[in-house]
């Protein structure tokens, strides 16, 4: 019988590797996988990569694993949002690097990624300071530059429902980046408020169908700020 | 120097203005600040459909206090509603929606615009703080117009229409019109129209805030909108 579902956050995110590049879903604090990335705090990996639309706030979450120097890279599309201390400070120690990539354009590369396609050409950031270096190429008379594929080795998901099997459904503005950072990784953890039946989703509104998913762990009901 | 009869637009006013322009079956994308404002001056009767960033299609007003849910936010991550019809997507599909052309119009607030249409609106290179981009590059793309809210000139008076961009350019030749303070501006093949000017305001006047040159549209119109309602 398949059963994705693990007992704890610690066994959610067991043999997480140093340097791992992992994908951490939610756009400001809506839909992060909260308990996941305090497991990860105390699991212990380092010199990861961190892909994510921001940079943490306060010190918890992703801001936590970044005070405690667990973290050599972000790629994300907007940094300045809320209380990033932790970020700021990092940045300006230049203790981390920070790759600044269009917030559609991370997505785009994961969801590439996912299609086991090579990279695409995108007119976003064409003759820009952030299409400096980028291959171009002229298409149908407007510039475009290639942006690569970007695989995550972990993703950390937060969903609202799931199964045995791993389908996974969301509650409305919190599924923002998670169903694509679910498809995108080699291993995907996801929390969730609760597990149903096999049978119990709607099958019209399963969003992350099992296949894209490894381990779920239930953590009960998100609480999130409105405003990070 | 703005003439002394001259009564600028307020942030209120620009927004009214552009809101004047969207059109019933619209779907719009708001930037943030000055740009979020314009939805709640479509006009009444008028139904347009906005988009946000991180997922949702049918955004609503903002909830009344004590109504707010926690997830429900817009792009600036504020507290917002769904309205009747409104979805849910994923954030890969919210900037397929953007880029793809699907957007009927792109709302943005910008630091300098160039009289080709370049578009400065994500760096100030301030080397104090990292850079960030958000949506910014991906909305100044994609969408079948791109329209800019902004004041016409910066605090210190300078202009902030110019022959072309000094802070990083977000897109070339991305804008069509311009709606500011003073005036609304189209970019044109031919250069900036000025199509509509503020009371009192004359093209001399509009010329000496703006960097290249300007030329009145012969069916040009007094802009001149309903007093600012509270913020």
């Amino acid at each position: 019988m398949i059963d994705k579902q693990v007992k704890t956050t610690a066994d959610a995110v067991a043999g997480v590797r140093d340097g791992s590049t992992v994908l951490v879903a939610g756009f400001g604090a809506v839909g992060v996988a909260d308990h996941l990335l305090d497991a990860l705090h105390e699991q212990g990996a380092r010199e990861l990569t961190i892909v994510a639309n921001n940079s943490g706030n306060g010190d918890h979450g992703l801001a936590r694993l970044i005070n405690s120097g667990r973290v050599r890279k972000v790629i994300c599309s907007y940094p300045r949002s809320g209380d990033y201390s932790a970020f700021l400070n990092a940045y300006r120690a230049k203790s981390l690097e920070l790759e600044l990539v269009p917030q559609g354009i991370i997505s785009e590369r994961m969801r590439c990624h996912a299609a086991g396609l090579g990279g695409f050409f995108s007119p976003v950031s064409a003759g820009t300071k952030l299409g400096e270096g980028k291959e171009t190429r002229q298409i149908d008379g407007r510039l475009h530059v290639f942006e690569k594929p970007l695989k995550g080795d972990v993703a950390l998901i937060k969903a609202n429902k799931a199964d045995r099997w791993g389908n996974l459904t969301y509650i409305k503005s919190a599924r923002n980046f998670n169903p694509v950072m679910a498809m995108a990784a080699d291993l995907t953890v996801v929390e969730v408020d609760g597990m149903v039946e096999l049978g119990a989703l709607d099958p019209e509104a399963v969003v992350t169908p099992s296949i894209f998913v490894d381990r779920v762990v239930v953590v009960g009901a998100q609480v999130v700020g409105a405003k990070a | 120097m703005i003439p002394e009869s001259c009564q600028p637009l307020t942030r209120e006013q620009m927004a009214w203005r552009a809101a004047q322009d969207l059109k019933e079956g619209d779907y719009v994308n708001l930037g943030i600040g000055i740009p979020t404002l314009a939805a709640s001056y479509v006009p009444s009767g008028r139904e347009v459909i906005f988009h946000s960033e991180n997922g949702i299609l049918g955004m609503g007003p903002k909830p009344a206090p004590g109504e707010e849910d926690p997830y429900m936010i817009d792009a600036g991550k504020n507290n917002t509603t769904l309205v009747a019809g409104g979805c849910f997507v994923h954030h890969a599909d919210a900037f397929l929606m953007i880029r793809g052309g699907h957007l009927d119009v792109s709302l943005l607030g910008a630091f300098e615009v160039s009289e080709k249409g370049d578009l400065a609106n994500w760096s100030t290179e301030d080397p104090a703080f990292p850079p960030g981009v958000g949506g910014a590059m991906d909305l100044a793309v994609g969408a079948k117009a791109i329209r800019v809210i902004m004041e016409h000139t910066s605090k210190k008076g300078e202009p902030r229409i110019l022959k072309s961009c000094t802070y990083p350019l977000t897109a070339a030749g991305c804008v069509k019109r311009i709606y500011t303070n003073l005036a609304v501006i189209d970019v044109t093949p031919q250069g900036l129209s000025v199509i509509e000017m503020i009371p009192g305001m004359t093209l001399e006047a509009l010329q000496a805030l703006t960097e290249p040159k300007l030329q009145l549209a012969s069916n040009w119109q007094a802009l001149a909108p309903p007093q600012a309602r509270a913020a």
